[in-house]
């Protein structure tokens, strides 16, 4: 069953008369069918939409958000919950100012995966109505300007949502049709990571370099991940020798990365927006889903903070020095 | 004018590559970005838009100005006067070229940036005209002919040849070199490719974006206006929008600590960025909302008033693609002008 923007707006207006929140932070339809953006609604609803274009994780806004008076409600999608209750749990949200509605997802659309088929001139996206399967596969009827094609779905969701490995929202207010949500994991959420495991050091080495030197340090990673949440980055200050603009030199950008990777290590809730927003296609999530590999290898943890428990059979430092040794 | 039958473009690449070095649209781990042509390189010749703009040849991210080393008591300044070779740029398409005009305005105005001047001249611009808009292009509502590229060179595509004409004397001595590789052809030839972009061109969905509102009204009313606050919203702040463009022309010039020595370097700077224009007291803007508001109130507002009109986006919608929060320069352009 299609999930409806209207009756999400519906029990959006319920809850706000009902008096559980007094805005709400939502996404907005756009000038084409996929350019939905993240917006307050304050008075009015004109422009509200969820829908299959509404990829982008409006957890993190609720930093500023939540410091105004009265409350917000705010849209979360299962992913985005994993971003809401650590940004709760590190303190930098304050939770009762928020109403956390929880809604259903079947899987985000990438536009750039559509383009990658050698579509242009996009006008309109339409799910096929006939042949719709009960197992999800269904297609796209993708509109444009020189004509229409026939896409699957499956073929072009976010690989965010291709390694979403299930569909449970955690620590929202309220969970809307949950039946809703669609399964859309393929299976290899570590498949990436194991390929680069198994790359020869030299060779790994290079994959990363030519891919880190692709960046252009436009920091879209770093702003819109809700682990990173620092009140000012390292790297944007000035005094301490490694401000973001000093990248005279290409190895500055690597070890932005790897600065970066080390701070949300043990904390990253692999939501993929990272990788998402990156203009540059990085595959950033491999960083972190390298550090989400080991914990659970290593410490057996997968959804709590490893970082914060400590127990006397946790592996040594000599443990990760051997296994490291295999791949020299 | 010149043809040349469409399965020998890799040819024609190779003899231009050995006249000079030559960068073309190409695929760089999943991105496409105008890369050096070796003899293997794939030219990528369906992306309409490189991620990065063909502003970096003029214009690189970081350009080293000077080094200062320091030994015991005394410093030794080292000048960086490392010259460009020439180089030629094929499938500069027509809102690219079009940039580096606006780009000129703020460079080449007097006293001149001699890095900037020193690429511009060593480099031959070869555009290529788009058969297949995309729906987020609107290079017309500046007056841009996606079907008449110019630059130094101008080129054509249908299913059987690339069309070639030179327009200036670069485009003439670099023609002049390699003329034995085409026929010539008459330009009536090209007629129909022409027809067939512009009515590709008539359809897309902002060839009546209207920006009356932006030239009409004055820069204080703009400024002031209520809907800053709500357009602004999703904004992250990251810069992208910034750093794809091809006229952004902000830079910030700095010093890297090596240990050793001091480099002085120029580089991209953002709007969009909190250590923007930062002065003794800090960053004027405070807000996002303000950062926001500065990089359309340029491009719209504040450089036509300072350039006889010209607006200082050419509509190659890069911002309408990269933002990941989709904000861009068409959705503030009308949302601040709308009435309500
Ligand atoms: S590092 Fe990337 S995947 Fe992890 S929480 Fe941040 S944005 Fe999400
Ligand atoms: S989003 Fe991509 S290009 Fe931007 S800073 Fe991050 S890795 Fe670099
Ligand atoms: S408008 Fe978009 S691309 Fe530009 S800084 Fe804001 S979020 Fe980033
Ligand atoms: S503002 Fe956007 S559309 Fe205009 S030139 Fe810059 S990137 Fe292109």
């Amino acid at each position: 069953m299609r999930i409806e923007s209207d009756i999400i707006l519906g029990k959006v207006k319920r809850l706000v008369s009902d008096g559980k929140a007094d805005r709400v932070f939502a996404w907005k339809k756009g000038n084409f069918c996929y350019d939905t953006e993240p917006s307050l609604f304050t008075d009015n609803y004109v422009g509200f939409t969820y829908d299959d274009f509404c990829a982008a994780n409006l957890c993190k806004f609720m930093i500023n958000e939540s410091k105004k008076d009265g409350k917000t409600l705010v849209l979360i999608k299962p992913c985005d919950s994993k971003g809401l209750a650590l940004l709760e749990k590190e303190h930098r949200i304050n939770r009762e100012r928020i109403y956390a509605l929880g809604v259903p997802c079947a899987g985000k659309i990438d536009m750039d995966k559509i383009r990658e088929n050698g579509v242009k001139g996009v006008i309109g996206i339409e799910e096929e109505k006939e042949n719709v399967s009960c197992n999800g596969d269904e297609n796209l009827i993708i509109k444009t300007l020189y004509g229409d094609k026939i896409i699957p779905k499956k073929s072009v969701l976010y690989d965010k949502c291709l390694s979403c490995t299930d569909k449970e929202h955690v620590g929202c207010d309220e969970v809307f049709m949950p039946e809703l949500s669609e399964d859309t994991y393929d299976g290899k959420k570590f498949e990436g990571v194991k390929k680069i495991e198994n790359m020869p050091s030299d060779e790994r080495f290079s994959f990363w370099r030519s891919q880190l030197s692709k960046c252009i340090r436009c920091n879209a990673c770093r702003n819109v991940c809700p682990v990173c949440s620092c009140v000012k980055c390292i790297f944007d200050n000035d005094n301490s020798g490694i401000a973001s603009k000093a990248n005279s030199d290409d190895f500055e950008e690597n070890l932005y990365h790897i600065i970066r990777a080390f701070h949300v290590c043990g904390r990253c809730v692999d939501c993929g927006e990272c990788s998402r927003v990156c203009p540059e296609k990085i595959p950033l999530h491999l960083l972190n889903r390298k550090y989400i590999k080991d914990i659970k290898e290593l410490y057996g943890y997968e959804k709590e903070p490893a970082l914060l428990t400590f127990t006397k059979s946790d592996a040594e430092p000599s443990v990760i020095y051997e296994r490291g040794e295999k791949n020299v | 004018m010149y043809k040349i039958a469409y399965s020998e473009i890799y040819n024609l690449f190779d003899r231009i590559k050995d006249v000079i070095t030559l960068f073309l649209p190409a695929k760089n781990d999943g991105a496409v970005s105008f890369s050096k042509y070796e003899s293997g390189t794939r030219y990528e010749a369906d992306a309409l838009n490189t991620v990065r703009s063909a502003k970096d040849f003029f214009f690189p991210q970081t350009q080293n100005i000077a080094e200062f080393k320091i030994s015991g008591k005394s410093i030794e300044i080292l000048q960086n006067t490392e010259e460009t070779g020439k180089f030629a740029v094929f499938g500069v398409r027509a809102c690219d070229e079009k940039s580096f005009g606006i780009l000129d305005r703020v460079f080449l105005s007097e006293p001149s940036d001699p890095y900037y001047n020193e690429k511009r001249e060593k480099a031959v611009i070869i555009t290529a005209a788009c058969n297949y808009p995309e729906e987020t292009c609107f290079c017309t509502a500046f007056g841009i002919d996606p079907s008449e590229p110019r630059g130094d060179v101008s080129t054509w595509v249908s299913e059987d040849f690339l069309y070639w004409k030179a327009n200036t004397e670069k485009g003439e001595e670099l023609t002049n070199k390699i003329a034995d590789i085409f026929e010539r052809c008459n330009d009536g030839e090209i007629i129909s490719i022409k027809n067939n972009i512009k009515t590709a061109a008539e359809k897309l969905p902002f060839v009546s974006l209207n920006l009356d509102y932006w030239r009409n009204t004055g820069e204080k009313e703009i400024f002031a206006s209520e809907k800053w606050e709500s357009v602004y919203k999703g904004c992250l702040g990251c810069g992208t929008c910034t750093f794809v463009c091809p006229t952004c022309q902000c830079y910030d010039v700095r010093d890297f600590d090596s240990g050793k020595s001091v480099r002085k370097f120029r580089c991209w700077d953002s709007c969009m960025y909190s250590d923007f224009t930062k002065m003794a007291h800090g960053n004027p803007r405070k807000s996002q909302k303000e950062r926001f508001r500065q990089r359309f109130m340029h491009k719209l507002k504040y450089f036509p008033e300072n350039n006889g009109g010209i607006f200082s986006c050419v509509g190659c919608g890069r911002c309408l693609k990269s933002c990941p929060q989709s904000l861009n320069i068409i959705k503030v352009a009308r949302s601040v002008a709308a009435d309500d």
